[in-house]
């Protein structure tokens, strides 16, 4: 088990000022507690020589590790080339995942292994790295099947000149779907160089073995030969279909240990390069106008003050009116002189009447399989509890807004810079706009500031381009944060109702389920209930610009975290009815799931849980409140428990611990699952406690972060994570499951504290203060 | 009016406009993109840089405020090719995810140490309330920032 149990972090001893090559030398220690740390930071003495070298139009970004981006053929022209889908839903086809829960198209994804003359590994995948830390455990898979050290292998991301088509970067399936394929590429591609080596040194294919990418002989090690030397100078081209014989857990030297980040050196030192800071040569920016509410039409606009704006330039391309400056604050500036006038939004919506809209007006159910009978169930019924749960929208607001630049080459080429989870959608959407074969447009991925599902819908990198076309130089659209509020694809609100019943027995009977505007993820169930339904009316996706006012779309673990949040309330509601203990009501229910049962006993354990005993009626507990909840996320088990503090006074909640178990599989890269882990607990507070947009008749009234707010530092609990190993089962997704969890560990904790129960998301300090009365 | 000032250490006089927002005429003019535009309105701490140590948001201070000044950036704050401590922490602490707030939090958190290079876990993280990361990598933030000042040169004024 990996854990990381308190702040400490890495050891502050010895520390001395190193360099940048050093730190690459010396391969240092990181933070993760039982994990070995044994791969150095090598790429980034490439970085740091790769530097002279960069410039905007062919730069590195300064992603360690990664290649330079010497053209697709000449870098294939000699080598060994494996390429390799993977068909939808490899990861799901386990049944793991309920295939009728999947609101979203067959992913495709493909990817390429090349094993270079030089010895060195590339990696062309179509992913982007965005925080998530796949750049570092995507060449962790690779390196570990062909038995080759971690910083032998480069990777290339994003680049769709480069990368084969993928359909993008989203539902932590990097992992999931991609890595077990990953894998089998590069064992296929041992295998083949081994076949190679075995003729070129007359040894048996089983009297062979490879260290650090050298074949030899295992009775007289002197015969020996690099993988690059045995494609010196032929191109091989190989197809994955069948599985390969691959590295079992227990072999793994690399797989499963920590390995340094190879964003980390140019992270840390400002060299890391994101869409906003790719400035080609004469570019401008472009700030453009934007209408004040959605629905508003234009009725009339003025740009001559703008265009008298000293070195300012207006450029209309499409329904685009936009002002162009070498200097985004002069481009502000200048956007404020343009007159328009709106035709106000027809919309009549607002934060407070959109749940009866959405109830009135979400498509007719679809059913889940059931089980049992809801009305056989509801019959055995000694009590019945049903609430109805609100949850408003919710904003990505990552760090980095949109962002995008477009170049046009004077041969017609376009490239296009940018901040998406989507670049082959990007490369097409701009190909449709410019109306140019999609040959004709590279798009490249430099690092994504944050993305969690609201970079998968990249309309700036269109404006960017069509916008570069009308004006004949190159554009950088950088959404200001206003633009980035108005146009992001919320967390769409919910509306769930629930109604379920309980036997004498205290069992749960009968459980009738229905979501509105969420979908069905995070339903997956796991607790023995006998009698079930569950209707979804909308998905997450449903209905932009008609069921609600603006785009919506996926938002980290997308409708799960409304989903879990109300069953979770909802169990625990049951539990004080039936008057036990919500731990110990839970592990009544889990007969049927043994995994689940194992994940909770950890949190348990770790946490220090005392069950209620005696004090079976909530309020019981002193000072603090505890919360248990359970989910399952892209494969993922979780549980966690939280222990709040209430300011009655002013309703103000404060987390304080939170311990996490989750049993992922095997884990590729503890120290980065456990940032994930962190990532989503710190995250998911805000949409517990804070994050709720705020419209009216199309107007978004959160135009920046001041009235719209993210986590603070003083919000951030003791965060405690257990990954439980569980090499039974290849790697699960893990960038999303612990936030599921959030709204009821803190919803049910205040429930333990107070005995009252909190049906709308999120828990501002007035909707506490009015619901303790 | 031309703005003279000390830039990473070096004397520059910048003929731009003396209203023009520090961290555009950094980005945009200097191409020193390092530090990053998270709002615009001083409300996240992506864009901030040290002015005369003190950590400062550049998105909103006009050029003519740092004339004079010795204004340092994430891509002038280590020493020649040596780390300073507070970036040497962040690597060993892995302070970032997507890395967007990073250079931002980095020179905040130079800033608190520079005010007091002994300061607490506590100290820190009050220094970084008004900072945002979205990724949640705050712990590990504040974890870096912490052990950075016990490093002996942790304060040295940037
Ligand atoms: S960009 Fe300056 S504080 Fe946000
Ligand atoms: S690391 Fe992404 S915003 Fe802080």
């Amino acid at each position: 088990m990996t854990k990381r149990s308190d702040g400490s972090g890495a050891a502050a001893k010895g520390r001395r000022q190193r360099t940048l090559s050093e730190a690459a030398a010396e391969g240092r220690a990181i933070a993760a507690r039982d994990a070995v740390e044994r791969t150095a930071y090598a790429n980034a003495a490439a970085l740091a020589s790769h530097d002279s070298e960069q410039s905007a139009g062919s730069g590195e970004f300064g992603f360690g590790g990664t290649m330079r981006r010497r053209d697709f053929v000449s870098l294939t022209a000699t080598g060994l080339l494996i390429s390799f889908s993977v068909k939808p839903l490899e990861g799901m086809a386990r049944g793991r995942w309920n295939p009728a829960n999947l609101q979203r198209p067959s992913p495709d994804f493909n990817a390429f292994v090349h094993i270079g003359a030089d010895d060195r590994v590339t990696l062309l995948v179509g992913k982007i790295e965005m925080g998530q830390g796949v750049m570092t455990s995507l060449p962790q898979m690779a390196a570990e099947e062909l038995n080759i050290s971690i910083d032998k292998v480069d990777v290339v991301m994003g680049d769709t000149d480069l990368c084969p088509f993928d359909m993008g970067t989203y539902g932590s399936l990097s992992i999931l779907a991609l890595g077990p394929v990953l894998r089998a590429a590069a064992a296929e591609g041992k295998a083949v160089l081994m076949q190679m080596g075995s003729v070129k040194l007359g040894v048996p294919v089983d009297q062979l073995e490879v260290v650090d990418g050298i074949l030899r002989s295992k009775a007289d090690p002197s015969k020996r030969v690099s993988y690059g030397a045995l494609t010196g100078g032929n191109r091989i081209e190989r197809k994955v279909d069948g599985p390969a014989a691959m590295e079992r857990v227990g072999d793994f030297t690399i797989i499963g240990i920590s390995a340094p980040r190879r964003d980390a050196p140019a992270k840390v030192t400002g060299k890391a390069k994101y869409a906003g800071d790719i400035i080609p040569t004469g570019a401008l920016h472009a700030r453009i106008l934007r209408a004040p509410a959605h629905g508003a039409t234009l009725k009339s606009v003025d740009t001559s003050k703008a265009e008298a704006y000293p070195g300012a330039r207006v450029v209309r391309a499409g329904s685009l009116i936009a002002v162009l400056h070498a200097h985004r604050d002069e481009a502000d500036k200048a956007l404020k002189l343009v007159v328009a006038e709106w035709n106000p939004s027809p919309s009549v919506l607002d934060d407070k009447n959109i749940f009866e809209h959405l109830e009135k007006h979400a498509p007719a159910p679809q059913t889940g399989r059931p089980r049992g009978n809801v009305a056989e169930g509801e019959a055995a019924a000694a009590d019945i509890v049903a609430t109805k749960y609100l949850k408003g929208y919710v904003a990505h607001a990552p760090m980095e807004t949109h962002s995008a630049v477009t170049e046009i080459a004077a041969d017609g080429k376009v490239t296009v810079w940018a901040g998406t989870q989507m670049p082959f959608g990007v490369q097409s959407q701009v190909a449709q706009a410019l109306q140019l074969p999609p040959a004709k447009v590279r798009v490249i991925t430099p690092f994504v500031g944050g993305g969690f599902g609201g970079k998968s819908v990249s309309n700036q990198a269109i404006e960017s381009a069509v916008l570069a076309k009308a004006a004949g130089v190159p554009v950088r659209v950088i959404w200001d944060r206003s633009e980035e509020f108005f146009f992001d694809g919320f967390d769409p609100a919910t509306v769930v109702n629930v109604r379920a019943g309980l036997t004498r027995e205290k069992k749960i009977t009968f459980w009738d389920y229905e979501v509105i505007a969420a979908g069905g993820r995070g339903l997956q169930e796991f607790y023995d209930i006998p009698h079930l339904r569950t209707n979804t009316r909308g998905t997450w996706g449903t209905g932009s610009g008609t069921l609600h006012p603006f785009n919506v779309g996926p938002w980290r673990a997308p409708g799960a975290n409304a989903n879990i949040w109300a069953r979770e309330s909802h169990i625990d509601a049951l539990a004080a009815k039936a008057g036990m203990d919500p731990v110990e009501f839970r592990f009544s229910h889990l007969a049927g799931s043994a995994r689940m049962a194992t994940v909770l006993r950890t949190a348990v354990e770790k946490f220090g849980y005392k069950p209620k005993a005696q004090a079976a009626k909530p309020g019981q507990r002193a000072n603090v409140g505890l919360g248990v909840a359970l989910g399952i996320d892209a494969g993922t088990y979780v549980a966690g428990i939280a222990q709040v503090k209430l300011d009655r006074a002013t309703g103000e909640i404060t987390v304080e611990r939170v311990v996490i178990a989750q049993d992922m599989g095997i884990v590729v890269n503890p120290i980065g699952a456990m940032q994930q882990l962190e990532g989503c607990v710190t995250q998911g507070l805000g949409y517990v406690l804070s994050e709720e947009v705020r419209f009216k008749n199309g107007e978004v009234l959160d135009k920046n972060f001041t009235t719209y707010t993210l986590p603070r530092f003083s919000w951030v609990p003791k965060i405690e994570g257990y990954l439980i190993a569980n090499n039974e089962l290849p790697p699960q997704g893990g960038g999303e499951p612990a936030i599921v969890l959030m709204g009821a560990m803190i919803g049910n904790a205040v429930f333990d504290l107070t005995g009252v129960r909190l049906t709308q998301l999120p828990f501002t300090k007035e909707r506490v203060k009015a619901a303790l009365g | 009016m031309p703005v003279s000032l000390t830039l990473n250490g070096k004397p520059v006089t910048l003929d731009t406009g003396d209203d023009r927002r520090l961290l555009w005429v950094l980005r945009d003019d200097l191409g020193l993109t390092g530090s990053k535009f998270g709002c615009g309105i001083g409300a996240c701490g992506a864009c901030t840089v040290l002015i005369d140590g003190k950590a400062t948001r550049s998105c909103i201070t006009e050029l003519k405020a740092v004339a004079g000044k010795k204004v340092t950036t994430i891509e002038g704050l280590a020493t020649g090719d040596k780390l300073a401590p507070v970036q040497e922490a962040f690597l060993d602490h892995l302070g970032f995810q997507c890395g967007y707030c990073t250079s931002g939090m980095i020179m905040t958190g130079q800033s608190i140490l520079n005010a007091n290079p002994k300061a607490t876990r506590e100290q820190v993280a009050a220094g970084l309330e008004r900072n945002f990361c979205r990724c949640g990598a705050q712990v590990r933030i504040i974890d870096a920032i912490a052990d950075a000042a016990k490093a002996p040169t942790a304060g040295a004024q940037k």
